[in-house]
C-alpha cells in the first residue's frame, strides 16, 4: 500500500539552513547536506529545500548543494524558490534534484509548467500553491514569498497547473504558516479533492495530531513540516509511529 | 566495472554514488568501448518512454545493450530504463521499446492518483539474487505512471499494490529490473544496488 509522506523542509540562504535547526549532534548544523543525512537516518521520505537567497549572483550556491546532497543522501530531493526558467530547472535537475517546486514564474508564465512537464516529465515539475483564505470557502494565489495577490481562486488554479502538466501540488496556507495550530484543512481537502495528482499539505503544523487531521481529514497525500522537526519537538519517528498507531499506512 | 548507460534521461550521479556507497565502482557513460569493456550495466532513466528511446538510438546504445543481452551480462533496468525493455508502450499512441520483455508497457486505469508517487512496499514472488539482501514488503520509492507487464508471469520477482496489483521487479535470466528507484530508495535501494554489485 503506498505510504502517505512525511517530508521535512528547509529554508535555505547562501547556501545555509535558516530558521535555527536544534540538532544536537551536527557538526555543522546550518549546512544542508548534513542535516538532511540526519532526516535521511531518521527515514524521513522525502526532503524540500526551498532557496531564499535574494541576490541573483548567488543563485548558483543552491546547485553546489544541490550537488552535494544528491551524492550524500539517497532519498527524493525538492528544489524550490526562485526558479525561472527551463535552463534554471534543467540546471538543478542533472546537479541532482529530483523535482523542481515552481511558484511566482508558473503564475507569471504558465506556460513553463507545461514546457517544463514535457521537457522533464511531469513527475519531476511540482507547483507551490500560496494560499490565503479570501472567503467562507474561497482562498486567493498570492507569489513573490506571499507578498503579492493574483486574483486567482487556489482550487481554480491547482486545477490548471494540473492539466497544464504538474506531477505534484505543494500546497501552504498562509494564513496558518508560522501558526502552529494546525494546518487548513478545508484548503487542503478542496484542493486534493478537485485534482487528480498528488498534494503536499503545508503551513501550520505543531502537533503531531495536526499530520493526522491533514492525510485525514484534508485528505492530503503527503505532509510538510519545518519547525516541529527542526526544533527537535517530534522525530521524524514518533511522528511515524503516532500515524501508524492510528491506522495512517506509513514506511517505518 | 559496471556503466550506466547516459541518454539524457535524468540524473545519473546518485545511481553512481550508490553503488560507490556499497563499496563498487561504476562509469557513467555513452561510450560504447567502455559499454562493451563493462561487465555489467545499468540503464536508468525517468521521463517519457518516447524520448528515451530516441535517445538510446540518437547515441547509437541499442546495440550494445542488445550484444550485453546475448553476452549474458547482468543487466539492472531502472524505472523508464526497466520499461524501455519492453517491447512496446501505450505512452503518446503505440512506441516500439527494445523488445528484450516480450510485453507491454500501459497506462495505470485506476481510480487513484496518478503518478503513483511515493514509498510503497514489495510483494516478492520469487527469490532472485537481486533481492537476496531484501525483505518481503519493503517499501521502495516509485514515481510513474506507467507499468510494464509481460506476457510471461514467469519473469515477475516481486509485484506492488496501487490501485491494481502491478509488476515491480522482473527478472529474466542475467536481466533484472526494478520500477521503483534503488538510488532514491535509501538503505533498502542501496542493498538492491549492492546485491546487483555482487551478482
Amino acid at each position: 500500500m503506498l505510504a502517505k509522506r512525511i517530508i521535512p523542509c528547509l529554508d535555505i540562504k547562501d547556501g545555509r539552513v535558516v530558521k535555527g535547526v536544534s540538532f544536537v549532534n551536527l557538526r555543522d548544523a546550518g549546512d544542508p547536506v548534513e542535516v538532511a543525512k540526519t532526516y535521511e537516518a531518521e527515514e524521513a521520505d522525502e526532503i524540500v529545500f526551498l532557496d531564499i537567497t535574494a541576490s541573483h549572483e548567488k543563485r548558483e550556491i543552491i546547485i553546489d548543494v544541490a550537488r552535494r546532497t544528491s551524492e550524500m543522501v539517497f532519498m527524493p530531493l525538492t528544489i524550490g524558490g526562485g526558479i525561472r526558467s527551463l535552463k534554471d530547472i534543467e540546471r538543478l535537475l542533472k546537479a541532482g534534484a529530483d523535482k523542481i517546486s515552481l511558484n511566482t514564474s508558473a503564475v507569471d508564465n504558465p506556460q513553463l509548467v507545461r514546457q517544463a512537464a514535457e521537457y522533464f516529465g511531469s513527475q519531476c515539475i511540482v507547483v507551490a500553491i500560496d494560499a490565503k483564505r479570501s472567503g467562507p470557502c474561497s482562498w486567493e494565489v498570492y507569489t513573490h514569498g506571499g507578498r503579492v495577490a493574483r486574483g486567482l481562486d487556489a482550487v481554480d488554479w491547482a486545477k490548471e497547473v494540473e492539466s497544464l502538466g504538474a506531477g505534484e501540488i505543494l500546497l501552504t496556507s498562509m494564513d496558518q504558516d508560522g501558526q502552529q495550530t494546525g494546518y487548513d484543512l478545508e484548503l487542503t481537502r478542496s484542493v486534493s479533492e478537485g485534482v487528480n495528482i498528488p498534494v503536499i499539505a503545508s503551513g501550520g503544523a505543531g502537533t503531531l495530531e495536526h499530520l493526522y487531521q491533514a492525510l485525514v481529514k484534508g485528505r492530503a497525500d503527503a505532509v510538510l513540516a519545518a519547525s516541529i522537526f527542526h526544533y527537535r519537538t517530534y522525530t521524524i519517528h514518533q511522528a511515524k509511529a503516532y500515524l501508524k498507531e492510528r491506522g495512517i499506512p506509513v514506511r517505518m | 566495472m559496471i556503466a550506466i548507460l547516459d541518454f539524457d534521461m535524468g540524473n545519473l550521479r546518485s545511481i553512481q554514488k550508490g553503488i560507490e556507497q556499497v563499496g563498487h565502482k561504476a562509469v557513467v557513460t555513452r561510450d560504447r568501448a567502455k559499454i562493451q569493456s563493462a561487465h555489467k550495466l545499468i540503464l536508468p532513466g525517468v521521463g517519457a518512454f518516447r524520448d528515451g528511446m530516441r535517445n538510446l538510438e540518437r547515441y547509437n546504445l541499442i546495440t550494445p545493450i542488445y550484444n550485453a543481452v546475448e553476452a549474458g551480462k547482468p543487466i539492472l533496468g531502472i524505472c523508464l530504463g526497466m520499461q524501455l525493455l519492453f517491447s512496446e508502450s501505450e505512452e503518446f499512441g503505440l512506441t516500439q521499446g527494445l523488445g528484450i520483455i516480450a510485453g507491454r508497457v500501459k497506462r495505470f486505469a485506476i481510480n487513484l492518483k496518478v503518478p503513483h508517487m511515493g514509498w510503497n512496499s514489495i510483494d516478492i514472488k520469487k527469490p532472485i539474487p537481486l533481492l537476496r539482501n531484501s525483505t518481503q514488503g519493503e517499501y521502495f520509492y516509485f514515481v510513474h505512471s506507467y507499468y510494464g507487464e509481460p506476457e510471461d508471469p514467469d519473469c515477475i520477482a516481486a509485484t506492488t499494490e496501487y490501485g491494481i496489483c502491478f509488476p515491480s521487479v522482473i527478472s529474466q535470466g542475467a536481466l533484472f529490473a526494478t520500477q521503483f528507484h534503488p538510488e532514491k530508495s535509501q538503505s533498502s535501494g542501496l542493498k538492491i544496488l549492492k546485491a546487483f554489485a555482487e551478482l
